[in-house]
């Protein structure tokens, strides 16, 4: 059973096709790549995937169950975690209250709770503290913890999206041009982290990137979209090869 | 927030300690007789109106989302509060807050109603479909029987009289600091988070696992809540009530003591509550006015501090102290090591 299936699926956007009976699979562990020039459909398909949009037509399913129909905050609890390629951090909240929002859904005390300080919700809060802390380790961001994350300087913006993903558990992360915006080195940090994490966190991932080279270093597999049609899948080198391929990135 | 546990404890202590003295000192001046009956009664309404600001600040600072017939809940806790008391036959020291809860209960009932629809959408269908209900609920409490309709509904019994001039301050002023104290507590869970959240990116906030229309819902219906416990204590401590009280511009009055004091800043809510409250009420004779008084306010605070006076901090006096010391540590520090 694959982690991640989808069969024929598509969406009409007002006489759009803006995607056309796309087939993908994503296994445990892996990274992959879906590339294609702008307007291609890629974004679509992240929408899709986390229940922002509702298919016109398909099947998408995570571990062999049917997720169409179910709202975001449900795809993202049972393992499905987004960034977005134009970031959406929660601005005026500190840099660890965005971590700790995507914690909420595994953290257990009630609203009455809540309101009169019983003793279950400081232990709670002091165990998801710490745990933000250490998430941010990972870009080497935790003194950050308590700025607002409106002030953090744009990559670290980004970054931080990547770690409010994580910090809700995903098998399955989904990253929106992540580089986009970012210089030569900090990319190749950033795909080198990236690498990293799906060894310590075990987790697959899909990943949209402009920047070929890089793409074709990190991914271990590819889908090329054009128009909201598959042109290509395969690994970096079948894809570099590829006819249709070359052609629809020269044609833009 | 990134304070010590050390010093958040103590600025509890200080808070805590500081609203048990002004309490008491209040307290002993209305059983004295140093603030006569008619400023008890203004502070009962200050009390009321802080209840009234900091559930809207709830819904419109702290979540995000517009709401313009706050008065129309005030109105539905009011009513259902005076006519039970009138009407159940039991003491009113039993009635009373009987009929808060009630009346409290029954505008949540009518947020459920009006928010289930509105909140299930995106955007700003509820401060339309609230504008509607506050207009809707007076016109026909104007027709109903049971409400007296334009006539005022009046006998309404208060706890308070000569001899004990105090109760429904007590009541008004415990129902205050009890709302506020759970608003805080709410407002740093991870519930208060999540609404945050919600305000600042919906759609961030749902792709991270936050069930938006819950919390929304949540958040919503515990406002028109407490504004029926609100209007309850209202319709007690005047005696009469009619429809034109909880008109529109009762609704954009507690709107304005959200915004002047800061969206989403509690305190902030509280100190424009109280002292718009006592301006308008010491300016009485000029009531005409009261709402171009509170525009003007408004755009003057618009003008030098667009996001109200707090923005969204929130102040204590251990914070205000532990500020003047860092101000004067700071002046003797040269000026090229003094960077942030
Ligand atoms: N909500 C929508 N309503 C109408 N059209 C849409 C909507 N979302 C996307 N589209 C259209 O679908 C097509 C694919 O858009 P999408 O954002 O998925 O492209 P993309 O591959 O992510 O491009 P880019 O590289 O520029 O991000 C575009 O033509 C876009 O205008
Ligand atoms: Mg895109």
């Amino acid at each position: 059973m694959h982690l991640l299936e989808t069969k024929d699926l598509g969406i009409v956007f007002g006489g759009l096709q803006a995607l056309n009976e796309l087939h993908m699979v994503i296994d445990d562990g892996e990274i992959v790549g879906l590339i294609g020039p702008n307007g291609a459909g890629k974004t679509t398909v992240f929408n899709l995937l986390t229940g922002v949009y509702v298919p016109s037509g398909g099947a998408i399913r995570l571990e062999g169950n049917s997720i169409i129909g179910k709202k975001p905050y449900q795809i993202n609890r049972i393992g499905i975690a987004r960034t977005f390629q134009n970031i959406r951090l929660f601005k005026n909240m500190t840099v660890a209250d965005n971590i700790k929002v995507a914690m909420n859904q595994n953290m257990k005390y009630k609203i009455l709770t809540a309101m009169f300080r019983l003793p279950g919700c400081w232990r709670q809060e002091r165990e998801v503290d710490k745990k933000a802390r250490e998430l941010l380790r990972i870009f080497d961001m935790e003194d950050t913890a308590d700025q607002m994350a409106a002030n953090l300087p744009y990559g670290q913006q980004r970054k931080l999206e990547i770690l409010r993903a994580l910090a809700s558990k995903p098998k399955l992360l989904l990253l929106d041009e992540p580089a986009a915006g970012m210089n030569p080195t900090e990319t190749r940090d950033l795909m080198e982290t990236i690498r990293d994490i799906r060894g310590r966190f075990n987790v697959a991932i899909l990943l949209i990137e402009h920047d070929m080279s890089l793409v074709m270093n990190v991914c271990e597999r590819l889908y090329v979209l054009d128009y909201g049609t598959l042109i290509a899948e395969g690994s970096p080198d079948k894809i570099r090869k590829n006819e249709k391929v070359i052609a629809a990135y020269l044609g833009c | 927030m990134g304070g010590t546990k050390k010093s958040i404890g103590v600025s509890y202590i200080i808070n805590t300690t500081l609203v048990v003295l002004l309490f008491f000192v209040l307290l002993i001046f209305i059983n004295t007789g140093v603030i006569g009956r008619y400023n008890t009664q203004v502070l009962t309404l200050v009390c009321i109106n802080i209840i009234l600001a900091v559930s809207l600040n709830l819904v419109t600072g702290v979540l995000g989302q517009l709401v313009l017939g706050h008065a129309g809940f005030m109105l539905v806790g009011a009513y259902a509060s005076a006519l039970f008391t009138k009407n159940i036959g039991l003491p009113l020291s039993i009635s009373f807050p009987i009929s808060l809860l009630l009346g409290g209960l029954l505008a949540a009932l009518f947020g459920v109603v009006i928010g289930i629809p509105a909140l299930r959408l995106r955007g700003d269908y509820l401060a339309i479909i609230t504008l509607g209900f506050g207009e809707i609920i007076r016109v026909v409490s104007y027709n109903l029987e049971i409400t007296n309709g334009a006539k005022a509904l009046s006998g309404i019994k208060s706890l308070s009289n000569r001899q004990n001039p105090s109760p429904m301050f007590i009541y008004a002023f415990l129902i205050a600091v009890f709302i506020i104290v759970i608003l805080f507590t709410f407002g740093r869970s991870r519930h208060g988070r999540a609404v945050i959240s919600i305000r600042e990116d919906e759609i961030a906030s749902e792709s991270m696992g936050i069930n938006t229309i819950y919390y929304k819902l949540f958040v919503f219906v515990f406002a028109a809540f407490i504004a029926g416990v609100a209007g309850g204590i209202f319709a007690h401590n005047y005696g009469t009530i009619d429809p034109a009280k909880f008109d529109f511009n009762r609704s954009v009055e507690i709107l304005i003591m959200v915004v002047l004091g800061g969206m989403g800043s509690i305190t902030g809510s509280i100190i424009s509550a109280g002292s718009l409250t006592i301006l308008s009420e010491k300016l009485r004779d000029f009531s005409q006015y009261r709402m171009i008084l509170y525009s003007v306010i408004l755009i003057i605070v618009m003008l030098f501090r667009p996001s109200g006076l707090l923005g969204r901090y929130e102040i204590s006096v251990p914070k205000i102290l532990r500020y003047i010391k860092k101000r004067s540590s700071n002046k003797k520090v040269p000026p090229e090591a003094r960077e942030e």
